[in-house]
């Protein structure tokens, strides 16, 4: 019997050791990097302090890019969201047969390596394109390009996150009784009218799970506006945190001041989303 | 407190459990129960659903601990010890085919884990047993519920163990293949003389294959014994209602002269022989199954040769079956009674609205004692009024 | 309800405005199928930027492989010699060598925590599985950042430099949690009655786990494996915060960027995506050849 009282203990102790130690402490050193100040005039040396300036300059300069972090990603999330319902909608009730080869479509181009998808769509999107050079003649760009736009970056978001929006709706649609969608026709509802109450109901934890699985990595991001976006205008809060790090010397507590404000303001979000939405286990 | 294997696999003998009790925390789903089932023989536990009936088989495989009382099998005490450990067997509801072995695998994985020799080839004979030796290499997915639920039978019988405990196996098949299946098993239970246990919910079913029935009702047994001798005379309402079904009447024992009770009831009295009669005083239950009750029509002068009779009542409902008719009859004083008449012409004998008379051999009826409810044991679907 | 007569023009479903005239056949058929119709669209749009590379992996290009050079193209020469560029192999091997040790160790302690979670009853329960969840609700940024700051501030101190190891840990780590979702789903799914059958069946309960639940699992153990391998492999912001001077793959491919990134990375990163459509259809057969 004692055994049976050890054995969850030394199940999850390696992996949660590793959790702790390699998770959870350096958030709280992050947090101390971003109370951290440095040695006046010896930059690129800090000191432990309690420093809470940091974040006070870190808001006012790049509150902008906060802005736009979470402008960006809730733009992707939402365009996502309209291309992926769709989708998983199609695989789950008309694909039949073909359902698997569908499935294997939205995964598989997800192997090619996600630098190189983005950077082939700046090429793709570059202002020699044929495609840009025909928005060109239709006269519908304004500035007369469409990389070192915001479109671009979030076309890029909505590119990357797209089998993390599909999939999770089609994993629910597909757990969903058909019966149900037909009942709700039985029940003089018309085609829009089920969807709108039976379908997208029966939908609601894969809408969820994708919502946040595609917006907060998205808020995170700096690959696609350092790709895709101009060094002037678009840049994310992530791109900030990225040159602080490692080409501005000195710049470690503003980063870390930064990179906890998006984690705590993230966390704050998804918990009121998922108040609002109903508390549907996740994991 | 931990016996290893052998010495308790190798008990013998008739499997008793004693005040035997189970709570889930403020449930008790098995109250003091005490049972003796011989060895050898084919044995049913029936009751409805929640009866705790599972919960005591589950106990005898060692698939629950008992909260008090003990399992013994002859003078070996099982109690505390694990389903491993035990000579016991089960044939699971759902069946519980191992999906990613093939069914000689299934089959053979208890002789295996015992450490047997031939195992495959002690396999391929229990196989045999159950004629589902040609799809040895089959996947239990590949196998329809009748032929799941073989190999489910084979897997338990290959052991040889003392006891096989049978949980309400035929509940997932169709009635003809369960019909099919209950002649089998009763074959194959003759056969190897092992000692079955089967639950069931299913009245007919524990009739038609047991040697001797246990009613089980909310944790106690009410009644056991040869089927036939529980369904001709039941000593509580709930098996009266369970068993087939009854009518039943409150009434007031008027005298007992020793040989036969009689019965004031709202009708009209009625006469109960004492051997039959499970209370013979103050208020009682007067019962007589709907099969031993015949009606004729009021104006008729029936012929009455020492039977009881009540009525005239109205005929309210008129049922087709086949084999019989069901007639629903509203007599004052005793509310609706049900009679079966067997279909020996091809007319009914009344109509609706008829004015019938209702008769019956007191040899057929038995008294219960008057504190009895009236609706035990009666299906809650079924919308049926007695009083 | 009146009666209607049910020609193909004059069908009308209840609850239809009735102010919307009768759709001609086409059109119908368009509003059945707008749905499907998008679908495919999106399918096509997400084979875009694959298709790109393919095509651009066959480039004969001479500074920079950006524009198409209409001169020698298409060539096979990148595709002869895959490891021309210099630097592609040796990320890819390291990206390799850092999936292969980041799984096995991720898909072992994942295991252990989703049996805990789901076999067994213990205090904390809530608390693990927050933490269990929290790597997957953190952006990777904030990930890569803090890893960043306790090896530069913290483990430096005990010898461990930013490199191969610290990318392994960190891979480590986020993978974890997806190996313990995908398990943990793979365990609630087993029939408890399965291993009750093995007990009843003189199965202890080593036999009972060797024989029964382990085999069982085992599927969504390779799954959660296979997951973890892709994440570790496509890795690329905590990658890029906590590698120091070694690189993988799409680290060099975004290093790369700025002085062209050679058509081998192309031919590479395609036949990357080969390798995993032919493993996944061939998964496909094997289970569905299981299954008949």
């Amino acid at each position: 019997m004692r055994s049976r009282r050890l054995a969850p203990y030394v199940l999850l102790i390696p992996g949660l050791a590793w959790l702790t130690i390699f998770f959870i402490i350096p958030l709280v050193q992050l947090g101390a990097v971003s109370l951290q100040s440095g040695f006046p005039g010896y930059p690129g040396y800090y000191y432990r302090d309690v420093n809470v300036g940091n974040y006070a300059s870190a808001l006012t300069e790049f509150g902008a890019h906060f802005g736009r972090s979470i402008l960006y990603a809730g733009l992707a999330t939402l365009f996502t969201f309209c291309l992926a319902y769709p989708l998983a909608y199609t695989m789950a009730f008309k694909a039949g047969r073909w359902r698997n080869v569908m499935l294997i479509c939205v995964v598989a181009p997800f192997f090619t390596s996600f630098i190189l998808r983005t950077i082939a769509w700046r090429q793709i999107l570059a202002d020699d394109s044929p495609i840009v050079r025909t928005l060109n003649a239709l006269d519908i760009l304004p500035g007369g390009h469409l990389t070192e736009t915001w479109v671009a970056v979030v076309a890029g978001l909505t590119y990357n996150f797209l089998p993390f929006m599909v999939l999770p709706i089609y994993a629910s649609l597909e757990r969903a009784d058909p019966r149900l969608i037909e009942a709700g026709g039985d029940l003089y509802a018309n085609g829009f009218t089920t969807f709108r109450t039976v379908t997208v109901p029966l939908s609601m934890p894969g809408i969820i799970a994708g919502t946040l699985l595609t917006f907060i990595p998205a808020a995170g991001d700096y690959v696609n506006a350092e790709l895709l976006g101009s060094d002037t205008s678009t840049k994310m809060v992530g791109n900030v945190i990225e040159s602080q790090f490692f080409r501005v010397l000195g710049g470690f507590p503003v980063a870390a001041a930064l990179s906890f404000t998006l984690m705590a303001l993230i966390l704050v979000m998804v918990v009121i989303y998922i108040r609002r939405f109903g508390t549907e286990e996740l994991v | 407190m931990a016996r290893r294997g052998p010495d308790l696999r190798g008990a013998t003998g008739d499997l008793t459990l004693q005040s035997v009790t189970k709570e889930f925390g403020s449930f008790t789903a098995v109250d003091e129960l005490d049972l003796v089932v011989p060895r050898g023989g084919f044995f049913a536990l029936l009751g409805p659903s929640g009866c705790g009936k599972t919960t005591t088989l589950r106990m005898v495989a060692g698939l629950e601990q008992p909260t008090s009382g003990r399992v013994f099998i002859g003078s070996t005490d099982l109690t505390g010890s694990r389903p491993y450990e035990r000579p016991v067997n089960t044939v699971f509801q759902s069946y519980a085919l191992f999906p990613h072995l093939d069914i000689a695998g299934n089959v053979a994985f208890g002789p295996r884990r015992r450490g047997v020799k031939d195992a495959a080839a002690r396999a391929t004979e229990a196989l045999e047993l159950v004629q589902m030796g040609h799809l040895a290499d089959r996947k239990p997915g590949q196998l329809s519920g009748g032929q799941q639920q073989r190999v489910a039978v084979a897997r338990a019988l290959v052991n040889r163990p003392e006891v096989l405990l049978l949980d309400e196996p035929l509940g997932a098949l169709d009635l003809k293949l369960r019909r099919q299946m209950q002649v089998e098993l009763k074959r194959i239970q003759t056969e190897v003389g092992l000692t079955f246990i089967h639950v069931t919910h299913d009245q007919e079913e524990a009739m038609t294959m047991a040697d001797t029935v246990a009613v089980m009702n909310a944790g106690r047994i009410e009644q056991m014994g040869p089927p036939a001798e529980l369904y001709d005379l039941p000593r509580t309402a709930f098996v009266a209602n369970f068993l087939g079904q009854s009518n039943l009447v409150r009434g007031t024992v008027a005298a007992d002269d020793g040989d036969v009770v009689t019965v004031t009831t709202r009708a009209g009295q009625v006469v109960v022989p004492s051997a039959r009669a499970t209370a013979r005083t103050g208020d009682v239950v007067m019962g007589v199954r709907p099969e031993k009750v015949r009606l004729e029509q009021a104006s008729d002068t029936p012929n009455l040769n020492g039977d009881n009779m009540v009525g005239p009542g109205t005929v309210v409902d008129v049922s087709f079956s086949g084999v019989s008719t069901q007639y629903i009859v509203d007599v004052p004083g005793l509310g609706s009674w049900t009679v079966f008449a067997q279909n020996l012409g091809v007319d009914a004998v009344a109509r609706r609205g008829d004015s019938v008379l209702l008769m019956w051999n007191p040899y057929h009826a038995f008294t219960l004692p008057g504190d009895e409810d009236l609706t035990a044991g009666v299906d809650p679907d079924v919308v049926e009024v007695l009083t | 309800m009146t009666a209607t007569t049910t020609s193909d023009r004059e069908i009308r479903r209840l609850g239809e405005p009735t102010r919307i005239s009768t759709p001609t056949r086409a059109k119908r058929w368009l509003a059945d199928h707008v749905v499907a119709i998008i679908a495919g669209f999106v399918l096509v749009y997400l084979f875009v930027p694959v298709a790109y590379t393919f095509v651009f992996s066959f480039n004969n290009y001479t500074k920079s492989n950006i524009s198409w050079n209409p001169v020698g193209s298409p060539t096979l020469k990148h595709w002869e010699n895959p490891c021309g560029a210099p630097g592609v192999c040796d990320a890819l091997v390291t990206s390799i060598k850092v999936g292969a040790i980041a799984t096995v160790i991720a898909t072992v302690l994942g295991t252990m925590i989703a049996f805990a979670l789901v076999r067994h009853r213990f205090r904390g329960r809530g608390a693990t599985s927050a933490l269990v969840f929290l790597p997957m609700a953190t952006p990777e940024i904030v990930l890569g950042a803090s890893l960043l700051t306790i090896f530069v501030q913290g483990f430096s101190k005990v010898g461990l430099q930013l490199g191969f190891w610290t990318i392994v840990i960190a891979h480590i780590m986020f993978c974890v949690s997806f190996v313990v979702v995908t398990v943990k789903a793979r365990l609630q799914s087993l029939d408890p009655r399965l291993e009750e059958a093995a007990m009843d069946l003189y199965a202890n309960p080593t036999a009972t786990f060797l024989r029964v639940t382990f085999p069982l699992v085992l599927p969504g153990i390779v799954a959660a494996a296979l997951l973890a391998f892709s994440l570790s492999f496509d890795d690329f912001i905590i990658t890029n915060f906590v590698s120091g001077d070694s690189t993988t793959f799409p680290k060099f491919v975004y290093v790369s960027y700025l002085r062209g990134i050679p058509a081998q990375a192309n031919v590479i990163g395609f036949s990357m995506f080969l390798i995993a459509v032919i493993l996944v259809i061939l998964g496909q057969v094997i289970s569905s050849r299981r299954k008949s």
